[in-house]
């Protein structure tokens, strides 16, 4: 036994070693990952714990991976960008092959993934992962260059969530805060208003006379009922949210004048602004043709296998996989059952029931936490399970002398989750 | 409590075509360790259900949840997802070994 192996099996958890839990034997097969994040990394580990017989080689371009959950906690100071960000040394030390490069191409006709240093890797069943992309330009004025004045914080490996938490920082007190959030489908549908919630947090602390305004595609938004609930309670007259059918969609910014310009040509002018673009799945998964027009990927619903090209599997942000919503859990949750499939696939067996799940928890306030469920199955299509998951009660529906406990017990889990899936996926 | 277990997968049969198909306890057990950990051991409140129970115990403490008859934040609306052969499934995969 050679020592990586030795010191594969020491790092397998005592609960997965026990013989009770019987572990898959499964045919051999090389299954190529694309994309370190919330599904690459929940994929490699699952495979390496469940399926020990699957050769497993992630391919990531950046050494750390900094998440966007939580990322709004720094932005209300509560979190440091540090406490957010992982490696993947412990994954390499459970047998993953970790590949620190850019996937550039995939050649399907040959089943092999070329990498940026002209290298290729060959791969039985290829499982891709990149994220989103953010469309330049789908607001007039809206590119790279813009995007330092008037920063997005929504893909950490395009640019890091720092970059607004020191305008912020920097805004004098008494100034305004706006921000651009798009139309559905996009990454994280309750981010921005836990990105509202969080800058409230900050502002009520340190520029109590501070204002916030979103300016939103859309007339309405996740958890909307709670949050609006909550922003009253906690932050009165600092918040206003503008949906579409009060001007609310931003067809144009101006950073020079740091102004948002509406489709009916408001012009808002912000000391800080923060535009959240439209998006479409990441281009590795464009160019190898996962995608449709739309610009995300569809997918068998059964099994997570791509509707378009055989062979790969396509999780996480960049599916078309409504009503599961673009979150991190839900990516986590497309990653095993892919995982699961190509293992059946390998070894000529039918892939396993379809059940995805998903809970997204948001911070609102201090000891402030509100959160969503959904349970799912796939089989020609992918349905919610009725009457099971929704969102936390609102105050009308607890009793009054419990509804701060529920609240606060409900921010003390969301770390339990960070915690929890953060150590599946790198611990 | 073994049978207590059989009867629960029994009794899932009519519940939808998913309780047609065996459970897959790992896979189905993934999204609890989005939250109770890589092993089920919790933390941040969240309690550990890594062997805390019997089978038959855990049986009725998701079907608790699932009625709202044990106080929950989260619980009732997870357990309502699932059906009865899947929870005996999940049972088996964290609970301790009957004895
Ligand atoms: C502010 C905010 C808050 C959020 N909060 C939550 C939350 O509380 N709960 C939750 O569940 N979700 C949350 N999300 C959503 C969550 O971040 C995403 O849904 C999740 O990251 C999607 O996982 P993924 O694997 O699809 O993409 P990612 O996690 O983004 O991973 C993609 C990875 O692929 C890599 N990559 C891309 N292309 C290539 C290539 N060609 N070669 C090599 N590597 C490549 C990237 O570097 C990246 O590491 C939040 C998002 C935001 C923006
Ligand atoms: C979103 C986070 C989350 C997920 C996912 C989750 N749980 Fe829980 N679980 C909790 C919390 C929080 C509690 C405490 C009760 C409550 O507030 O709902 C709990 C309590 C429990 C308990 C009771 C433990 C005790 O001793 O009181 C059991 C059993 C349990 N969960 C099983 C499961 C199973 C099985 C799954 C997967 C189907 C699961 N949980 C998924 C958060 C979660």
């Amino acid at each position: 036994m050679n020592a990586t192996r030795r010191a594969v099996l020491a790092a397998i958890p005592a609960a997965f070693a026990a013989p009770r839990i019987a572990r898959a034997q499964g045919a051999a097969g090389r299954v190529v990952i694309i994309g370190g994040g919330f599904g690459g990394a929940s994929a490699a580990r699952f495979a390496r714990d469940r399926f020990p017989a699957l050769d497993v080689t992630l391919i990531e371009q950046s050494r750390t991976f900094t998440t966007c959950p939580y990322g709004n906690l720094v932005l209300a100071g509560r979190r440091s960008i540090e406490s957010i960000t992982f490696t993947y040394d412990r994954l390499a030390a459970r047998g993953v092959r970790v590949i620190h490069q850019r996937a550039e191409a995939i050649d399907h006709a040959a089943r092999r993934v070329r990498l940026a240093d002209g290298s290729a890797v060959p791969y039985d069943r290829l499982i891709v992962s990149p994220g989103i992309d953010l469309r330049w330009g789908a607001i007039e004025g809206y590119d790279e260059a813009a995007s330092a004045r008037m920063p997005h914080g929504w893909a950490p490996y395009v640019q890091p969530i720092t970059v607004l938490e020191r305008q912020l920082r920097a805004m004098p007190e008494g100034g305004t805060f706006v921000m651009a959030i798009p139309d559905n489908p996009f990454r994280c549908p309750p981010g921005p208003y836990e990105r509202i919630s969080m800058v409230a947090e900050y502002f009520k602390r340190h520029k109590p006379r501070a204002k916030i305004i979103a300016l939103d595609a859309k007339n309405g938004f996740s958890k909307q009922p709670l949050f609006q609930e909550a922003w009253e309670a906690l932050y009165p007259g600092m918040i206003e949210w503008r949906g579409a059918s009060n001007d609310g969609r931003v067809v144009r910014v101006d950073p020079a004048a740091m102004e948002c310009i509406t489709e009916f040509g408001d012009r808002v002018r912000g000391d800080v602004v923060n535009v959240i673009p439209p998006q479409s799945a990441g281009r590795i998964a464009r160019e190898a043709g996962l995608a449709n027009q739309s610009g995300w990927c569809p997918i068998k619903p059964a099994t997570f296998e791509s509707a378009q090209v055989p062979g790969i599997w396509v999780i996480g942000d960049a599916t078309i996989a409504a009503p599961m919503p673009k979150s991190g859990f839900a990516a986590s949750s497309h990653a095993k059952h892919a995982v699961a499939c190509i293992a059946a696939d390998l070894a000529g067996r039918p892939p396993p029931p379809a059940v995805f799940f998903n809970t997204c928890y948001s911070h609102v306030g201090e000891d402030y936490g509100i959160s969503i469920v959904g349970v799912f199955r796939g089989g020609d299509r992918l349905v919610e399970v009725e009457g099971s998951g929704g969102i936390s009660p609102r105050d009308a529906q607890l009793p009054p002398d419990r509804r701060a406990e529920f609240r606060r017990l409900e921010s003390l889990y969301a770390d339990g989750w960070y915690e929890a899936i953060t150590g599946e996926m790198f611990g | 409590m073994r049978l207590a277990v059989l009867a629960a997968v029994a009794w899932s049969v009519g519940i939808g075509a998913a309780a047609a198909q065996v459970p897959d306890a790992a896979l189905l057990a993934g999204a609890c360790q989005g939250c109770h950990g890589a092993t089920g051991e919790g933390g941040h409140g969240i309690p550990s259900i890594r062997q805390m129970q019997t089978q038959a115990e855990f049986v009725a403490t998701m079907r608790a949840f699932r009625a709202n008859e044990r106080p929950n934040t989260v619980m009732g609306r997870i357990a309502r997802g699932y059906t009865d052969a899947e929870i005996a499934a999940l049972a088996q995969h964290f609970a301790k070994p009957q004895p």
